[in-house]
């Protein structure tokens, strides 16, 4: 496959669908197939095919589209329009009405702040390509930026591009993305691997769901290049059996990429051979830390082990291994077709690029954002977020899952980036973000999160084995009103300690619920103490008995 | 093969693509779970032998995954999603009235054998929160008693 050859590919795609005067696009990624999106692609199918519109209008499923809430999503690209919560019964009116879309359907207007205010780069083609047709990621230039990789730059230029732009890991943590890829190319080793991390554990976030149901072959595109810089010749997509669609059009995108020869042997006649191969995970949330997911594609049980080695020296079997988030890999391609200089003129001095995050909760707009990074929190909720809905009051937003924090409305103006949500005590994680508001109690949020890591503790340490299950202790204790004030001291104390001791990221960060909800919400765990009722923990009728 | 049963030719096809290493273990467990629906001993013993590791390591990655159950489910199984977003929409008012009608707790199958409740870490669903699967069928924003309505046609159409 030369340049050459896929430009004739995405010529001729384009041409295909340049055919069709109409193109109607219907959102079917896992949320909106919920709602009942395949029933709403059949009855627009039947439509025109009874209409006699065949040639006219193409009806095509694309990924997700963002807005979750207002699912099943219809587009009709041509005319710029876009439709809310269609039903199957519905359809048929877009077809017959394609410019004025007709009566009874919901029209959102693309000026509103939750489209105006994103930025795409990594959802470029999330709800806009059919993600099961590699021709179609090709006419979105899609591969051009592996094969001129490949076949024009030399590895040391591929990891110079990508530390220019700034790049950092997607995951959470936020290391620098070149700086892993040039440790893991200095190794002087033969076999190395590339590994990515799909094993979105976190409660609330589904944004690598999306990008691999929506755009597969944007991440193994990325993981070919990172595979042809440090030098492997083999990668693993580590990914959730709870995500059987992504799973799905994984499978489907890395045969499709193998019939084109752009993953295999000797892709584009560079020498240059690169195999992937999808690894299921099996629910734990642990496999999500790096040694402990890496275990596990070993076929052992997941728990992490210490670090150094790092796996960049030491991974997967012992050999250097460049393991990558989603969301990283996704935007390899777009920097070196565009340029790093690009890239790194959006978003904070030390934070380049967009974010994707995943907007739950009590928040009016829940679906799947891309902003760039620097953005408020405030402009996330309240304009991109539409706010809280019944107009209820705002009380906190939680960052990063079980191992973030709850910021409150008074530093809500803090820039997201990865240094400043580490100074409220959150963390920006892989990019879930929920949305509370008055009717939340904040001692029964920290309460669920410290079930959640007391559960998924591997059991390898002690203080986090140990010590989720004594924190999580405590809040039962005051839950229940008959904590004391020195259950608080002890809370803190306990979560000092797990911070400090705690083998991996999930113990280290386990605390961060409590310790945030404590700073900020303080308040709410003396009510409890002095055994006022609370709504969720206690309600009144309970309280009195 | 522990039986003329055709499933056990699928799993051991999944060893067989990965040469029979003991790595292609959570894969070929996987593959059990898809076929017989959990692991029961013999499969257990079964996937040992063919990789070749020890039995206690076969156990010991079977019960670390949550995914992988060691109990035959109901013949209905409704997962309830308990991730963040749908936590604080409500999913345990939604536990709670499956309790009340049926007495069963995540985890658990009515004596009858027709339905089991589980809980989910997350399904990703969060926009539709709080959500529940009922039989496959994803149901979003849904309440205590819409969902037992659809629990009641799911179990008796």
């Amino acid at each position: 496959m030369t340049i050459e050859e896929l430009r004739k590919i995405a010529q001729s795609e384009r041409e295909a669908q340049n055919k069709f005067p109409h193109h109607v696009c219907v959102c079917m990624a896992a949320g909106c197939q919920s709602s009942g999106a395949a029933e709403v692609r059949d009855a627009l199918l039947k439509e025109v095919a009874e209409s006699g519109m065949r040639n006219e209008v193409q009806v095509k499923g694309v990924g997700c589209m963002g807005l979750c809430s207002a699912g099943p999503l219809v587009a009709v690209e041509s005319e710029g329009k876009m439709y809310a919560n269609v039903t199957a019964d519905e359809a048929p009116e877009i077809i017959r009405n394609l410019d004025t879309g007709g009566d009874g359907l919901k029209e959102l207007s693309a000026e509103d702040p939750f489209f105006k205010r994103q930025q795409k780069i990594v959802l470029e083609n999330s709800g806009v390509i059919d993600p099961e047709r590699i021709e179609d990621y090709i006419a979105h230039e899609g591969y051009f930026a592996l094969v001129h990789a490949i076949t024009e730059l030399t590895p040391l230029e591929v990891i110079q591009q990508i530390l220019k732009s700034g790049l950092r890991g997607r995951g959470g943590a936020g290391y620098p993305t070149g700086l892993k890829w040039s440790t893991v190319a200095k190794t002087g080793e033969q076999k190395k691997y590339v590994v990515c991390n799909a094993d979105e554990g976190d409660p609330g976030a589904f944004m690598d769901r999306a990008v691999l149901e929506s755009d597969p072959h944007r991440v193994l595109e990325g993981m070919a290049i990172g595979a042809y810089a440090v030098g492997a010749q083999k990668g693993y997509v580590y990914v959730r059996a709870e995500y059987p669609l992504a799973v799905k059009n994984l499978k489907t995108a890395i045969r499709q990429a193998e019939r084109l020869g752009l993953l295999g042997n000797d892709i584009a006649g560079s020498g240059f051979s690169f195999h992937v191969d999808i690894r299921l995970g099996a629910g734990a949330f642990v496999c999500g830390e790096e040694t402990a997911l890496m275990a596990s594609i070993e076929g052992k049980r997941g728990t992490p082990r210490p670090r150094p080695p790092y796996p960049a020296q030491e991974g997967l079997w012992g050999c250097p291994t460049l393991i990558n988030n989603v969301e990283t890999f996704a935007n390899v391609a777009p920097i070196l077709r565009h340029g790093p200089e690009w890239f790194a003129a959006s978003g904070t001095e030390k934070s380049k690029g967009t974010k994707v995050f995943a907007l739950a909760g009590q928040v009016t707009n829940t679906g799947l954002i891309e902003v760039p990074m620097g953005i408020t929190l405030r402009e996330i909720i309240h304009e991109i977020g539409g706010g809280i809905p019944e107009g209820r009051k705002f009380k906190a937003v939680q960052t990063g899952g079980p191992s973030g924090g709850c910021i409150p409305d008074e530093h809500l103006d803090s820039p997201v980036d990865y240094e400043s949500l580490a100074r409220v005590g959150s963390i920006m994680g892989s990019g879930g973000m929920i949305v509370m508001d008055e009717t939340s109690c904040m001692v029964d949020v920290a309460k669920y999160f410290t079930d959640f890591c007391r559960s998924e503790s591997c059991g390898k340490c002690v203080p986090c084995r140990a010590g989720t299950e004594q924190m999580y202790g405590l809040l039962e204790k005051i839950t229940a009103g008959k904590g004391s004030e020195a259950d608080l001291t002890m809370l803190q104390e306990l979560c000092d300690l797990i911070r400090n001791t705690s083998l991996c990221g999930l113990g280290q960060c386990s605390p961060n619920g409590v310790l945030t909800t404590l700073r900020y919400f303080r308040k709410e765990y003396e009510a409890h103490i002095a055994g006022e009722p609370c709504g969720t923990c206690r309600p009144e009728k309970e309280a009195e008995l | 093969m522990p039986s003329d049963d055709k499933r056990w030719k699928i799993v051991d096809a999944t060893a067989r693509r990965h040469g029979r290493e003991p790595h292609a273990l959570i894969e070929t467990l996987h593959t059990v779970q898809e076929s017989f629906g959990y692991l029961d001993e013999t499969a257990l013993r079964f996937v040992a032998a063919t990789l070749r590791v020890p039995l206690s390591r076969v156990y010991g990655a079977a019960t670390f995954y949550h995914f992988f159950t060691l109990k035959p489910q109901g013949k209905h199984t409704c997962v309830v999603c308990t991730g963040t977003a749908c936590y604080i929409k409500g999913a345990p008012a939604l536990l709670g009235a499956i309790e009340r009608q049926y007495g069963i707790k995540p985890g658990q199958t009515t004596p009858d054998g027709e339905l089991s409740v589980v809980t989910a870490r997350c399904l990703g669903s969060c926009g539709l929160a709080p959500a529940a699967v009922m039989d496959g069928t994803v149901l979003g924003k849904i309440g205590p008693a819409d969902m037992l309505a659809r629990i009641q046609k799911g179990m008796h159409p």
